[in-house]
């Protein structure tokens, strides 16, 4: 029996009730909405933490009005204790690399548009998608949880490593409690996330519509598809490390704590565990998770660019490929995050060769994009401005990893600021970028409505120029031996560079700033937002062909069929420079 | 447009591509948990490096739960081939299909009983989780192992339900589906029994 | 707007890499044997991170410059040699050059971790714990007492868990809060974590090294110039970690020599 287009077709009934259409629903869209509104929150409050850090930073004896609502122990008087300094950090890196920068460009984006992008109903499994965003939504509750237990939040960093995160209170304070919360949350967020990705994987394999092959996805499909794989390996290996750890802290086991520990001069009741063996475990996860939040972006980038400069990149499949091997190469690196910690200096120099050749499909994707912008036409607005913007970042973060990669050059750099410049400026901010420019661009198809040109080209200009200030810097103090992770600088030899610190703080308090412009322009043009017509862009792939916003079924019901790739761009179409990928239109061999 | 009290109406098409993707989806999910066994492998052997790594006996009733656990899959495999094929992609219950399918969840539910029975062996001997590094790995592999089981187990309470009703059916793609995640139970447990037996 | 970009652009790259250019975080002198090789290493890397950061901004800014803000109508063209010359320039230029850091830079890898330390190097233990460091010389005997977690006593100063009543070759043990050695004679240092890990910094010295308790680590260096230089700790130890920090006191041999004298007495 061969399908029809004027057939229904139901994954799931209309949704019906409020807690059905806006709470628990079944809906991808519904479900992407909720993972950008918990990643919403998250980064508001790591930008919030960051402020607190990094005044504290500059004058760690200021009272900061209303800190001692936040915490009495940790702030008594409004004055930061060098422990909450720590705890605050801990709960800024754990919420910005869990809960904004694999949620936004990857759940968030990816949940809402890859099965629309396929030409697909919903997800492959809408429940367990549901289950997917719930889960990490208590995941972020048992997280927050830690900011209003007495002990506070937990001191030892994202990175929780051990024997500090693992033998309880004795090591500190929040280490009790709050290290627990983290571990149960962060076991929680890897249930999430795999289901998440399995959701994904067997989404993109089995749910294209007819027409759709591989090779026609768009490439945000490709991020998003090759990301799953990554972050279903990734996350899979760390919830045993999150289980053990638990077991350590509250059953008496000892994988991670070796013998004779002394910690509050009490010997701790352990032996026999290794310390590294929660550094290889967490970071084998680790490496695999930057790459998680930075091919997402990487993927809606290209996608925004070749709409807006209204041409294809000058080989899809090379960028498809490059993003493959980028997602292959990061299980091989995660030494190098460990070049120090006394494993084997033969395996330093085993995992700096992989680490090394990342940097060749890193630059095959630079060039692509640079060269693909040579004799292009170029539309100039917020969703590209952050999507040119990006390369810039991605290029400014990703080079000091040249440094980095290298065990020698890490001997000296390694736990100082130049490597919180790399990872802040690929990472933070280059992610960020990505998520910013799918944002302005894919608002209208979301909400039906434009975003404020005028605010959102402001917004690009602050976040831009700002996140140079704030970041360049921390490179050059890492070149002088500033350690990181420090509640301020007591050492004789930082007192010269105390001023470059103050900088940057303005900056980080200018540029957070200029975010609340963007948090005003989302809301304000949810509501009171130029409307937007279907395909506001004059884009390709298969989200324009459908109304904004979508309806709950995606295609009202039909199957949609797909005759071109999304880079008919430049060419003659019967609509302008542009044939959609559902259009049945010949395209016109082109002269080039 | 279908009002929401009619049933679902479901296309071949969709319902074609719904089972690729749950098979999909079965195997991506193996292939996860795989990788979930395979940290904890690691982190054995890293352990075994250390000077009090020990040497545990395993509770012999561990070998009569394996045997279960395989029986169950074999069993499981009985009542298939006693499912018949109706339109629509559905399974019916034929002859002993569902006689089988109650042994195979006995054996599944004794499986679990008996890995209890085995933690009480090794706790009336004074070895808890937390006594060495042997008995750590050991409870942790078999506790996560039998949780996952469990999931299974719930399967199969399903498929009864639908099955056990008169005219009952079930998705063939769920029932093949459960039938890979259950053989990949077994062979997941013959591979840790192997590991504890060589490593612990 | 897309020249107001190229611009920006062109004025980033350019404040970027003047405090570079400009020396203006000039790194610690070296005062020890290997540092040239990391030093060397490090500039020649930061010279190509360089070249490829600006050169990434100017070629952006080039292009922003040209293909924003044109007539509608334009023509498009393709860069020419199109995506296969990119990729062989990746592979090829990039590959090699990156590859060629991974197989020199392994020399001052090497340098300090595949050499063993020689036979006549002096050797001190550091412990590092929440929130200091700690430094014992094995004394007269040239032996070093064993270590008892259990008899840790911070209030009696005995941080090493030391046992001079039982343990004979403890009884000559120093321990000093100050790391203090002679310059010009290869010191090799043993690593014991009492708690959680920290780790031993001396900028000057080109020397990094994490302490991992339940591992026997060690490094080994000559220092080579005499004064006092700071040891601070840059692994996340506790609320403490900051101010974590004791000294390198390097001092001519005369002087160490009677610098250990007097501890012994």
């Amino acid at each position: 029996m061969s399908e029809t287009s004027a057939q229904q077709a139901h994954v799931h009934a209309p949704p019906e009730g409020f807690l059905r259409k806006y709470v628990f629903s079944l809906d991808h869209k519904v479900i992407g909405k909720q993972y950008y509104a918990l990643a919403l929150v998250a980064v508001f409050t790591g930008m919030f933490l960051s402020w607190l850090m990094r005044i504290h930073m500059v004058w760690p004896n200021a009272k900061i009005p209303g800190l001692e609502l936040l915490s009495k122990v940790g702030a008594p008087g409004g004055i930061m204790t060098p422990e909450y300094y720590l705890s605050l950090m801990t709960m800024h890196g754990t919420l910005m690399v869990f809960f904004v920068l694999t949620n936004a460009p990857f759940a968030a984006f990816g949940n809402y548009f890859l099965p629309i992008q396929i030409g697909a109903e919903d997800m492959a499994f809408p429940r367990f998608n549901m289950m997917s965003f719930w889960t990490t939504f208590v995941a972020w509750a048992v997280l927050m949880l830690a900011f209003v237990i007495p002990d506070g939040p937990p001191i030892a960093g994202w990175t929780e490593y051990t024997p500090l995160s693992a033998i309880g209170k004795d090591a500190g304070p929040g280490m009790e409690w709050g290290a627990s919360l983290w571990g149960i949350s962060i076991a929680l967020f890897c249930v999430g996330s795999l289901l998440g990705a399995l959701n994904f994987i067997a989404t993109t394999l089995d749910l294209r519509a007819k027409g759709m092959t591989l090779m026609r996805m768009p490439l945000c499909t490709w991020a998003w598809f090759i990301t799953s794989c990554i972050a279903l390996l990734a996350f899979a290996v760390l919830l045993p490390a999150c289980i053990l750890l638990i077991l350590d802290r509250h059953a008496g086991t000892s994988f991670f704590i070796p013998a004779g520990i002394v910690a509050s001069d009490r010997l701790q009741p352990h032996s026999g565990g290794s310390p590294l063996l929660w550094q290889h475990l967490f970071w084998f996860f680790g490496h695999p998770e930057v790459y998680i939040a930075i091919l997402p972006s990487m993927g809606i980038v290209s996608h925004i660019l070749i709409n807006s400069m209204r041409k294809p990149l000058l080989s899809a499949k090379v960028v498809i490929y490059s993003m493959m091997s980028i997602g292959f190469l990061s299980y091989m690196v995660w030494g190098h995050h460990m070049f120090l910690s006394g494993m084997n200096p033969m395996s330093g120099l085993a995992f700096s060769f992989p680490t090394l050749t990342i940097t060749i499909p890193a630059t095959i994707l630079t060039l692509i994009w640079l060269g693909s912008l040579y004799g292009a036409n170029i539309q100039i607005n917020s969703a590209s401005l952050f999507a040119l913007g990006f390369i810039s970042m991605f290029v400014a973060g990703g080079v000091s990893g040249f440094l980095l990669a290298q065990p020698s050059i890490d001997i000296y750099l390694h736990a100082t600021y130049f490597v919180v410049g790399h990872f802040h400026m690929v990472m933070g901010v280059a992610s960020l970028f990505g998520v910013f420019a799918g944002t302005y661009f894919w608002f209208p198809k979301m909400t039906g409505r434009f975003m404020n040109e005028g605010l959102g080209k402001l917004h690009f200009w602050i976040t831009f120029i700002g996140t140079y200030c704030i970041f360049m810097p921390f490179h050059y103090l890492g070149l002088i031996g500033n350690v990181r992770r420090y509640q301020s600088f007591v050492d004789d030899y930082m007192a010269p560079y105390l001023g470059v610190h103050k900088f940057m703080t303005i900056a980080a308090l200018i540029t957070g700033a200029g975010q609340l412009i963007f948090l005003f322009n989302l809301i304000y043009s949810r509501f009171k937002g130029k409307p937007a017509p279907d395909n506001p862009w004059n884009a390709t792939s298969l989200e324009w062909s459908i109304p904004s916003p979508p309806p709950w079924n995606n295609f009202g019901g039909k199957h949609p069929v797909v005759y071109h790739d999304p880079f008919q761009y430049g060419v003659k179409g019967s609509k302008g420079d542009f044939v959609m990928q559902d259009s049945p239109e010949q395209v016109p061999a082109s002269g080039d | 447009m279908a009002s929401t009290t009619a049933p679902t109406v479901v296309t071949q098409a969709a319902r074609l591509s719904s089972e690729r993707a749950s098979r999909s989806g079965i195997w991506v999910g193996i292939f996860a948990i795989t990788m979930s066994f395979m940290a904890f492998t690691s982190a054995l052997v890293v352990r075994e490096g250390s000077t009090d790594w020990g040497h545990l006996v395993l509770p012999s009733i561990l070998y009569l739960n394996t045997l279960a656990l395989l029986a169950s899959s074999v069993t499981f495999e009985f009542s298939r081939r006693h499912m018949a094929l109706i339109t629509g992609g559905r399974l019916r219950s034929e002859a002993s299909a569902n006689l089988w399918l109650v042994v195979t969840l006995a054996l599944g539910i004794s499986f679990c009983v008996g890995q209890y029975f085995a933690w009480q062996d090794l706790r009336a001997q004074g070895i808890y989780l937390a006594t060495n590094p042997n008995s750590s790995f050991f409870y942790v592999l078999t506790f996560i192992h039998a949780l996952h089981v469990t999931a299974g187990i719930g399967a199969f309470l399903y498929l009864l339900g639908r099955l056990l009703t008169a005219n009952g059916t079930v998705r063939r793609s769920f029932f093949e589906n459960t039938a890979i995640y259950w053989h990949f139970m077994g062979v997941l447990w013959v591979y840790l029994l192997l590991l504890c037996r060589m490593k612990l | 707007m897309g020249k107001f970009f190229a611009i920006v652009l062109v004025i980033i790259a350019v404040a970027s890499a003047y405090p570079i250019l400009a020396h203006h975080f000039p790194l610690p002198e070296d005062i020890s044997t290997h540092g040239h090789l990391i030093d060397d290493q490090l500039n020649e890397t930061m010279v190509e991170a360089g070249v490829s950061f600006v050169g990434a901004q100017l070629v952006l800014a080039a292009f922003l410059w040209s293909f924003t803000g044109r007539k509608p109508g334009s023509p498009l063209k393709n860069f020419p040699g199109g995506a296969r010359i990119l990729v062989v320039f990746a592979f090829v230029i990039v590959g090699l050059e990156v590859l060629a850091l991974g197989v020199l830079g392994q020399k001052a890898w090497a340098s300090v971790y595949f050499t063993a330390p020689s036979a006549d190097a002096l050797q001190v233990q550091a412990q590092a714990e929440q929130f200091a460091f700690y430094f014992r010389y094995p004394g007269p005997d040239g032996k070093f007492g064993q270590l008892h977690p259990e008899k840790i006593d911070e209030g009696n100063q005995n941080y090493f868990g030391l046992d001079p009543e039982n343990d004979v070759a403890a009884r000559d043990d120093i321990v000093s809060g100050e790391l203090v050695i002679p310059v010009n004679k290869e010191i090799h240092l043993m690593m014991h974590g009492k708690d959680v890990g920290h780790s031993f910094y001396v900028r000057e010295l080109r020397i990094q090294q994490d302490f991992m308790p339940g591992l026997d680590l060690a490094v080994h260096f000559t220092a080579t110039k005499v004064g006092k230089y700071e040891i601070v700790c840059t692994q996340l130890c506790g609320l403490g970690h900051y101010n974590m920090k004791a000294y390198l006191n390097v001092m001519s041999q005369a002087d160490y020599d009677n610098w250990l004298k007097q501890q012994s007495q």
